[in-house]
């Protein structure tokens, strides 16, 4: 049984800092999950907040024996669904940066290419269907393993490994074109 | 594109081949130009995104985060006790008011049912709404899909 799991019990009977502990544990990755997937700070924090409560609120519901992240994730990601179908015309924040040790003694000229090229990315990943766009968010950004995120999304492990072939595939093939 | 190939690509991303998978990989990339050039294209993208991450937020954000669920919570807890004072008030006011309404004797009995057809019309625009909003909206199996 994981550290996230305890005996059964009802969302009446979760005890308040029990609960804190469980967001303390999973906000980060709530928070960076719905960022991918909104490309906007705000939206992100208020959804992964708002999913939290849903999972406060449905707890009852959760199978302790299963990960929490994996059962929060899919609560998450409703929500995330539902707020792109109401706002499909939404303006993306730039949300992508280079890790701290790519940032280390580089000239300015390097500071600007670096820029454009993650502009770039953010805008090719923008332009992938939800789930390309959630495979490479969950893999290569949050470095979830094959495994938990064939948990997560409720898929086998080869789908999850075929599925992300194919999106990086069009990643590369929208990059070539913005890049001409 | 060949599964196993795809597999193959991916627990070497992963570090995770064996020395046999290693060697059946490297066959096929000899063997095959074209998943050569898949696998160089896979190679560059996979680098370029393993340089990247998404942009972390000031401290105060997770300082506050907690508190931010937390009143959200509690918000909610209160909104519940609010519409139901709200809903035994109302309903302890139509009460009384229908039945002065009906005790009244100088209203003429036709503007009396000219109101009472009003009111039932209003109610059943608002139960048709509320209807629509949480019963048919709740089923609808594909409101997630994008389409």
């Amino acid at each position: 049984m994981s550290s996230e799991t305890t005996e059964n019990r009802s969302f009446s009977k979760i005890e308040k800092k029990e609960f804190e502990m469980l967001v303390a544990k999973n906000m980060r990755r709530a928070y960076y999950s719905a960022l991918g997937l909104l490309g906007s700070h705000d939206a992100a924090m208020d959804l992964s907040q708002e999913a939290f409560i849903r999972a406060y609120k449905n707890y009852d519901k959760f199978d302790e024996r299963r990960n929490f992240f994996s059962w929060y994730y899919k609560i998450l990601k409703n929500l995330c669904l539902n707020f792109i179908r109401d706002k499909k015309r939404r303006k993306e924040e730039p949300i992508l940066e280079y890790r701290n040790d790519e940032l280390e003694n580089e000239n300015p000229q390097e500071t600007v290419e670096k820029n454009e090229l993650t502009e770039l990315i953010q805008e090719a990943l923008s332009e992938l269907e939800f789930e390309e766009r959630e495979i490479i968010v969950l893999r290569e950004f949050e470095d979830y393993s094959y495994n938990e995120i064939a948990d997560m999304l409720n898929i086998p492990a080869g789908t999850v490994m075929s599925r992300l072939y194919y999106a990086r595939k069009k990643l590369a093939g929208k990059l070539k074109r913005m890049m001409i | 594109m060949n599964e196993r190939f795809i597999v193959l690509i991916e627990k070497y991303f992963a570090k995770e081949l064996s020395d046999k998978e290693k060697s059946e990989l490297e066959t096929l990339l000899n063997d095959n130009p074209k998943l050569k050039e898949e696998f160089e294209e896979q190679k560059r993208v996979k680098e370029v995104l393993t340089k990247m991450k998404l942009k972390n937020p000031s401290r105060e954000v997770w300082d506050g985060y907690w508190m931010g669920v937390y009143n959200r919570i509690e918000r909610g807890i209160a909104w519940i006790l609010i519409s139901i004072g709200a809903i035994i008030f109302f309903a302890y006011a139509s009460i009384e008011a229908v039945n002065s309404f009906i005790k009244d004797t100088q209203t003429p009995p036709l503007v009396k049912i000219g109101i009472g057809i009003l009111i039932f019309g209003i109610l059943v625009l608002l139960f048709s709404l509320i209807r629509e909003k949480f019963f048919i909206t709740k089923r609808d199996k594909y409101k997630e899909v994008q389409r």
